[in-house]
């Protein structure tokens, strides 16, 4: 499980040879992309307005007119998936953007000082990590009520530690270095040196588990809409959508097949993304194969 | 040996210290007053400050802070606002539903993917590999509560195999009970399953390509005894790890889990306390859930100490 962090000494084209050559890779953006342009189109376009409630519609079967069928007010539920998904991609890349801006120079500062100060962030990291993102949401909606800026924060917060982390594991497997003991000497300080050499060498670490905590906040965020912690209707949200079909299974069983699907994907999609970049960027894996 | 499990319990003590100050902290700066949530609006102004004080809610923030923790450590966590009953009596209830459920589903989630881990290390790059890894890719995509969802409809719903949801209580008889957990931990356990038996595989693969996995086959060793003997107790401490932090996830897993099911669990308390306003419910039941994932992740801590000789010989 440990990750040795090679210089990259290849080309560009190199790179991208091989990300041509990789299925998981591939498979993944393609699955990425469609679900962002999905998002995208849902701000112009939806093949029905998921404002509009219309009764006489109500809970009806997948058919050409509702590809997915239609949820207890008539609401397409292909559309609601659609707007839907802005809603996760939106919370997860925030989510991703709080844990990588405060937990890469968390991470980043504790391996250049080391001691104490590496002692006590490990010790706040060990703390925030007693709490599970869902703990953490119960406790900031109790104080703030419900919401998606609520969601985001708490899963957030619990990013944090996790880049800490590894920014800090490969940040301390850099620091002895022959270059960056050349760019000491070269009289660059600490903060231009982490900058200027550390963070473009674990680039690649932060990457792979960004789309890693990038899909674990889908899930997250669907988790929270569905016990009601997060995204408040009318905005559709896939773990509300599920929430909603919890006690319509019986007659209307679309309604929770389809937003669960879509959850499915679109993590299967990260996941797989995250597999491929890592396969490609880590030397390790390429004298695995 | 024992200056490694002392460093590990110091730390467990200090994080356990920090967050019992993080959710004190947080109730505290909560808006509304436990004494008047109690009287209802009818009060007086009087009547509330005479419960304030038999409360202890006009007391120092320190001394407030004590006598919560001193509450915590012998168990009287203080009375439901709600429920007019001891908080400890509400927990005792719902952690005989939660817990069970969260290390079955911990046993489950472990039993499937050790196997499947060992499998496809050891046919690495074949066709079950593949599969088996496929199979897990697609599980840690899988939400829990709609993999819950999917099973109620096939099991409960289609083959009327076991309950949709509910808990008779563990009075109505082990298996009686036991019947309704099944479905609730296998919809925790199969996603986690996926997820450890990607970390077994892995780790497994790192070990069998070490020299001394080499030299124990050379000397004749079966390469079934090399995989399950020496292979994988060495691939046990990242396996280890992620264990512990899984039983996290299972923890929070669990309190979406109760919802799906209407089990009557810690999950399901927090959400009618948050819903009632009864923070003291909602304050113990975080703080106790936040103790258990210290607590486990101490033991795996421990753990390490037994799997690994190089710790235990270490001063």
């Amino acid at each position: 499980m440990t990750m040795r962090i090679d210089l990259p000494e290849e080309t560009l084209a190199g790179v991208l040879a091989k990300a041509f050559g990789n299925r998981s890779f591939l498979i993944g953006l393609a699955i990425t992309l469609l679900v962002v342009v999905v998002a995208l189109i849902s701000f112009v376009w939806t093949p029905y307005d998921v404002t509009r409630l219309v009764i006489a519609d109500k809970t009806q079967a997948p058919s050409w007119a509702h590809w997915f069928g239609t949820d207890h007010f008539g609401r397409d539920i292909l559309s609601m998936i659609m707007v839907g998904a802005r809603n996760s991609i939106a919370v997860a890349l925030v989510a991703v953007g709080i844990g990588m801006g405060l937990g890469v120079p968390l991470g980043a500062f504790a391996a250049a000082r080391g001691g104490v100060v590496d002692q006590a962030l490990m010790r706040v990291n060990d703390l925030v990590f007693a709490f599970p993102a869902l703990l953490s949401a119960i406790m900031i909606t109790a104080i703030f009520g419900p919401g998606a800026v609520n969601a985001i924060i708490a899963i957030g917060i619990f990013n944090i530690p996790v880049f800490a982390r590894v920014a800090r594991a490969g940040a301390l497997a850099i620091w002895p270095r022959e270059f960056i003991l050349a760019a000491r000497a070269a009289g660059k300080g600490m903060t231009r040196i982490a900058v200027e050499h550390i963070l473009p060498n674990i680039a690649t670490l932060l990457l792979v588990q960004g789309t890693i905590q990038f899909a674990l906040g889908i899930l997250a965020e669907a988790g929270l809409s569905y016990v009601g912690l997060g995204a408040q209707p009318p905005m559709p949200s896939w773990g509300r959508m599920l929430f909603d079909a919890q006690t319509r299974m019986v007659t209307a069983p679309w309604m929770a097949i389809f937003p669960g699907m879509a959850i499915v994907v679109t993590v299967l999609g990260l996941n797989l993304l995250g597999d491929g970049i890592a396969d490609i960027l880590d030397p390790k894996s390429r004298r695995r194969r | 040996m024992t200056a490694y499990l002392l460093k590990r319990l110091t730390i467990a003590a200090l994080t356990l210290v920090l967050a019992s100050m993080v959710v004190f902290a947080v109730m505290e700066i909560l808006p509304g007053d436990p004494a008047r949530l109690m009287l209802g609006l009818n009060a007086s102004a009087d009547q509330v400050e005479v419960l304030r004080n038999q409360m202890g809610l006009n007391a120092p923030l320190l001394l407030r802070y004590l006598h919560w923790v001193a509450g915590l450590l012998s168990l009287d966590f203080g009375r439901s606002y709600t429920y007019s009953v001891p908080v400890i009596d509400l927990v005792r209830e719902r952690i005989a539903v939660s817990l069970p459920l969260a290390l079955i589903a911990l046993a489950l989630s472990t039993i499937i993917a050790i196997p499947v881990g060992v499998f496809s290390a050891s046919r690495q790059g074949r066709a079950g590999d593949t599969l088996a890894m496929g199979a897990a890719q697609l599980g840690v995509a899988v939400p829990n509560f709609w993999f819950a969802l999917m099973l109620i409809y096939l099991f409960a719903v289609w083959l009327r195999l076991v309950p949709a949801g509910g808990f008779p209580g563990w009075s109505a008889g082990i298996w009686t009970a036991l019947k309704s957990l099944i479905l609730p931990a296998v919809a925790l356990a199969l996603p986690q399953a996926a997820i450890l038996a990607r970390v077994a595989r892995s780790a497994l693969i790192e070990v069998l390509n070490e020299d001394y996995i080499r030299t124990a086959r050379a000397k004749g060793l079966p390469y079934r005894a090399v995989l399950w003997r020496h292979a994988l107790r060495n691939a046990m401490i990242p396996v280890l790890t992620i264990l512990g932090l899984q039983f996290a996830f299972l923890l929070a897993g669990t309190i979406i889990i109760e919802n799906v099911f209407y089990l009557p669990g810690l999950g399901r308390l927090i959400f009618q306390a948050i819903t009632q306003r009864d923070l003291i419910v909602v304050e113990s039941i975080v703080m106790l859930l936040v103790a258990a994932v210290i607590l486990i992740n101490l033991l795996v801590d421990f753990s390490y100490a037994i799997v690994d000789p190089r710790l235990r010989g270490r001063q």
